[in-house]
């Protein structure tokens, strides 16, 4: 008696699933999760924009979002997921992390697609290295943030009759006399990565291109221990005498503040800042100025990406087709980029909507990328992978924060960098 | 046939009541032998492999404990766990004790002082971590404060200090736990019996004497659970210094357990996490198996 109940409800069972099985067969319909961890403001916003052109277009959004910045939070998900076999179809990963995932074989090959759309002609060759895996594409970059810029107050900087600097020399002179007016000279948060965005704008800017690449891409350690990379902490060293008292652990935000409320003449930072300036109803160019930090026509770039994973059934694998599609598409490219303060990821594209500060990055990214003087950003994951990343981060936080002398500091790089490796 | 029957329900039954609290307890037994003590045996295996993002078990020997102690943010978080646990259980175990000691003076309203001691206990440490974060950075807390009274040159910038931001977790740690050392002790206190106090009064023994020779020594055993559950808290304290310093400034306020994650869940590196997270545990051993095996031993012979 038992046995045959226990026979039927599981019969029950399977033809339910079937039944189930069925339905979504019939339907088809593009389908695609997506994990992200843009849940706040302009990024939630941004995010939303995609998922409505991919409504539009048919397909199913199932969205998965990992609050906490960063995404560490989101990093811990992903990984049950693939090792239970069961990947979203689109996360939001970014530079060498595409890489690893593509060696664990966890990837999809979106060369088809990369091919229909032409992928290879309208996208600036350093991001094809970073979404491509093997030759092939494995993921699509949404946009383009540039790490190198100055937000400066331009009514702060007349006060001691000063221009945005354009050499590092002329940065140390400004600053020195807003210091002297009594006026942080630079607004800055001390935490690791905000400490490595300004370090690897001045090894930019001292070192160059080639030197940056030999550095953070092929991690030469003649290079690491060199005499540039000493000036460049002489720099750093310089830098640290010009913020004030209380900037440990403070966030990027409030430091953008500084610089908005005339308590501070300058930052260095990416283009997010830029978000920040125009939530608060600052104009470019008349409230704020926005110019790249001193280099010889460099441009470090940052690009968030979605890396598409291998996932099964005809409706998943039609709906990350139509996603990649449409992620580098004109009309999803303009609508997001204007939304978080960031670039096309492509070329082509209409640049009416942007400001001011976005189309001078478009222009000297086409610039930077001809004359070969484009980098891939270290602080930001770009040209370096999380380990490495983080044994830099280490080193020029400790730098920054103690009496370290740079002969120290670049033999403490190196050894860090080995190893991290 | 029917007894026979009965019997045989009535020896399941009883079989059944017998065995009762063993099933009772047997699914949170499996659970724990599983998710505690299997993952403790799963990390320690990974600590031998090169895992990076994903697990690798390829056995490679003791190279991620040969890399960890080569690592200069390790060996600072490392002995900033000493110089933190150390004072913290000393500091917390002195304050909890003398407010205990005050509070049994049979004062007035000591039901209402208990609470408000024993309250921050009942807060995260990330509140902590953040309040103490505002009262202690130069530029908004009591630097700022005392500045405004007039004391222009006082200085108290200990937050942004490399080499005092490890005593600022002290000083929030010991402000959150001290109220439970002290609930410990005030119950501890209350059991001391009033007889033998009498009778060294009688004796003439000053109020000191009494407390120094009498009374403390008969709370040895407050003494030793109060310092176990601090020092697991200090070897597992996470959240305070995220809150707190955020680590910084630098690196230099780094515990073990901040280490850990960051290696795990930031840099990919899972096997030198894993490393680091079974130095810990062996930390946490060396201190609790010697409690343990005194405690067991003396219960024997007692």
């Amino acid at each position: 008696m038992s046995s045959f109940k226990r026979n039927s409800t599981l019969k029950a069972l399977l033809l339910g699933g079937v039944v189930l099985g069925c339905a979504s067969a019939a339907q088809a319909q593009p389908t695609a999760e997506v994990l992200h961890y843009w849940t706040s403001g302009g990024e939630a916003k941004a995010v939303k924009a995609l998922k409505e052109d991919f409504e539009a277009n048919g397909g199913k959004w199932v969205d998965a979002p990992v609050a906490g910045g960063g995404g560490d939070a989101q990093n811990a998900v992903l990984r049950s997921r693939v090792l239970s076999g069961d990947a979203p179809a689109a996360v939001q990963i970014k530079g060498p992390n595409i890489r690893n995932w593509a060696e664990a074989g966890a990837l999809a090959d979106l060369d088809a697609i990369g091919k229909e759309e032409g992928w290879d002609d309208i996208l600036p060759p350093l991001l094809q290295d970073i979404v491509k895996f093997d030759g092939h594409y494995v993921a699509v970059p949404v946009n383009i943030h540039r790490v190198d810029w100055i937000w400066a107050n331009p009514e702060v900087l007349a006060k001691v009759g000063a221009d945005v600097p354009t050499t590092w020399a002329e940065f140390n002179e400004t600053a020195e006399k807003l210091k002297a007016a009594g006026i942080t000279p630079l607004a800055h948060g001390g935490q690791p990565w905000q400490d490595a965005t300004i370090f690897e704008t001045v090894v930019l800017g001292i070192g160059g291109a080639d030197f940056f690449n030999k550095a953070f891409v092929d991690r030469d350690l003649d290079t690491l221990r060199s005499d540039t990379m000493k000036k460049v902490f002489d720099q750093m060293r310089i830098i640290r005498g010009f913020v004030d008292d209380d900037f440990s652990g403070r966030d990027w935000n409030l430091a953008t503040a500084m610089v908005m409320n005339g308590k501070a003449g300058m930052q260095i930072m990416g283009d997010w800042a830029k978000g920040e300036f125009l939530a608060a109803g600052k104009k470019p160019g008349v409230d704020f100025v926005c110019a790249p930090t001193p280099s010889e026509g460099g441009y470090i770039l940052n690009s968030d990406s979605f890396a598409m994973f291998d996932v099964k059934g005809d409706d998943n694998k039609s709906g990350q087709a139509l996603l990649a599609k449409l992620i580098l598409g004109e009309k999803f490219q303009e609508t997001f980029n204007v939304y978080k303060g960031s670039i096309p990821a492509r070329m082509g594209v209409a640049k009416a909507k942007f400001d001011d500060c976005a189309i001078k990055s478009m222009n000297d990214l086409e610039a930077a990328s001809s004359k070969g003087t484009l980098v891939g950003s270290a602080a930001h994951e770009i040209s370096t992978a999380g380990a490495v990343r983080g044994a830099i981060m280490d080193v020029v936080t400790e730098h920054f924060n103690s009496d370290m002398s740079s002969d120290d500091a670049v033999n403490k790089l190196a050894e860090a960098i080995e190893l991290a490796l | 046939m029917d007894t026979n029957n009965q019997n045989a329900v009535k020896g399941v039954g009883d079989w059944f009541r017998w065995h009762l609290s063993k099933f009772v307890v047997a699914p949170s037994f499996l659970m724990i032998l599983f998710f505690v003590y299997g993952f403790i045996l799963w990390t320690g295996y990974m600590s031998f492999t090169k895992s990076k993002m994903l697990p690798i078990y390829n056995f490679e020997g003791i190279l991620q404990y040969v890399k960890l102690w080569k690592q200069p943010t390790w060996l600072a978080s490392f002995e900033n766990l000493f110089v933190f646990g150390s004072l913290f259980i000393a500091v917390a175990i002195a304050f909890g004790c003398i407010l205990a000691i005050f509070l049994d003076q049979k004062i007035r309203g000591e039901g209402a002082l208990r609470t408000i001691y024993l309250y921050p206990m009942a807060i995260s440490f990330i509140v902590t971590g953040t309040a103490w974060k505002w009262i202690l950075n130069p530029g908004s807390g009591i630097e700022k404060l005392v500045q405004s009274f007039g004391f222009e040159n006082f200085e108290f910038d200990w937050l942004v200090d490399p080499d005092y931001a490890v005593y600022t977790l002290v000083i929030a740690a010991v402000w959150q736990a001290s109220g439970f050392v002290m609930a410990l002790f005030l119950a501890a206190l209350r059991g001391v019996d009033g007889e033998i106090i009498k009778a060294a009064q009688l004796d003439g023994a000053s109020i000191s004497r009494i407390y120094m020779v009498i009374i403390l020594p008969t709370l040895r055993p407050v003494f030793l659970s109060s310092f176990v559950i601090l020092t697991h808290m200090a070897i597992k304290s996470f959240d305070l210094v995220v809150a707190l310093t955020g680590g910084g400034p630098g690196n230099a306020s780094w515990l073990p357990a901040n280490f850990m994650f960051e290696m795990t869940f930031r840099r990919n590196q899972i096997g030198q996490g894993a490393a680091s997270a079974m130095i810990m545990l062996a930390t946490v051993l060396a201190i609790i198996v010697p409690y343990l095996y005194s405690e067991l031993r003396e219960k024997k012979h007692g």
